[in-house]
């Protein structure tokens, strides 16, 4: 079979994919995939120019995200994505930056950017994609992975308390903090859009399927239907959520905006605010 | 035919199958070049064009045909 870099007649959203790269690295029925046309959708529908953006992913299976994508991209660096966003908005804060992250790369290991990111509200997107363990190292435990859940590395269950990555967002000061499910695309791209045209630390966290490691592991079955249904089960939405006492909550996740607002953007100017303006002022 | 598959790019994950109203995949016994059994459109005729599939595939192998143009063009006639 010869490789053609030429798009292919097909799906619409082909066309801000890099052709030559796919099929993608994905295992069948992965959530990443429905997360990369939730995106090209809100884009497509933002009207921006993807050859303007960068996509920046650490490591991970949900950092392979934007090497599929037409659009500058870095990646490999463990967790460091905001460590390299913060530098490209500084150097040129008008450029758009997307960062892809899992939930290690997001809370584990770049934890400390994370929440450092949010209290200084650079003005980046963020979508963390929760598989709820390390899919791509085989399905060890993480951060994200729910109370009692077996994994590779917890056969009798995991003992620890998850965290709740969206109320961390809010208390850390990010501006737009969202949580919603792959088998909802249409409140996953309209979430990813009101991300996308905020001006802040904008957090979308996407609960997702991983069938091969969490579902084998943890549900006893590699079939994607069985996670998203259960995903689906263990989720609230935030209206219903008020209504609900603490007790039915145990163990759900809540869906929803939680908190939109707007406040001063990181330019780096905490660091020369008042001799740089003079400095400008008598040039 | 409305129902696009595009079998390279397929992993016959049977997403679709259990997003689609109308029931019209089924997973067919031919492989790709990667070998994943790829899904086939098998009652395409029933598609309604709600484009839940193409929406929901992980790897943009569906793709549904919008022939509004031609019906619009048909209706001026």
């Amino acid at each position: 079979m010869s490789v053609s870099t030429m798009p292919e007649k097909g799906n619409p959203l082909l066309k801000y994919m890099r052709q030559d790269k796919l099929p993608h690295f994905f295992c069948p029925g992965c959530g990443c995939g429905q997360v990369v046309s939730a995106f090209l959708r809100a884009v497509e529908a933002l009207k921006l120019d993807l050859g303007t953006m960068v996509g920046i992913g650490g490591v991970g299976c949900t950092a392979r995200i934007p090497v599929y994508l037409h659009m500058d991209c870095l990646h490999g660096v463990h967790g460091r994505t905001l460590a390299w966003a913060t530098g490209i908005k500084l150097h040129k804060p008008d450029t758009k930056v997307v960062v892809f992250a899992g939930d290690g790369d997001a809370m584990s290991i770049g934890g400390n950017h994370f929440i450092h990111a949010a209290r200084r509200n650079l003005d980046v997107t963020f979508i963390v994609v929760n598989n709820f363990n390390f899919a791509m190292t085989g399905g060890q435990v993480a951060p994200m992975t729910p109370g009692g859940a077996v994994t590779m590395t917890t056969p009798y269950g995991s003992s620890e308390p998850p965290f709740d990555l969206c109320a961390m967002a809010v208390t850390s000061g990010a501006t737009y903090v969202a949580r919603t499910l792959t088998s909802n695309p249409a409140q996953m791209t309209s979430y990813i859009k009101t991300a996308l045209d905020h001006k802040g630390f904008s957090v979308v966290e996407i609960l997702s399927q991983c069938p091969t490691h969490f579902g084998r592991y943890a549900l006893g079955s590699g079939s994607p239907k069985n996670l998203v249904t259960w995903i689906k089960d263990h989720t609230v939405p935030l209206t219903a959520a008020d209504k609900m006492k603490a007790e039915e909550l145990e163990g759900k996740y809540r869906t929803g905006e939680f908190i939109k607002t707007e406040r001063p953007v990181f330019m780096g100017s905490t660091v020369c605010s008042a001799p740089c303006a003079e400095k400008e002022g008598k040039a | 035919m409305a129902v696009h598959v595009n079998k390279r790019l397929c992993k016959g994950c049977g997403l679709c199958m259990t997003v689609c109203p109308k029931n019209v995949y089924e997973l067919s016994d031919e492989v790709n070049q990667k070998g994943f059994a790829v899904i086939s459109a098998v009652r395409a005729s029933d598609c309604i064009k709600c484009k839940r599939c193409e929406i929901n595939c992980p790897d943009m192998a569906l793709w549904i045909e919008d022939d509004e143009t031609s019906s619009k063009e048909e209706s001026a006639r």
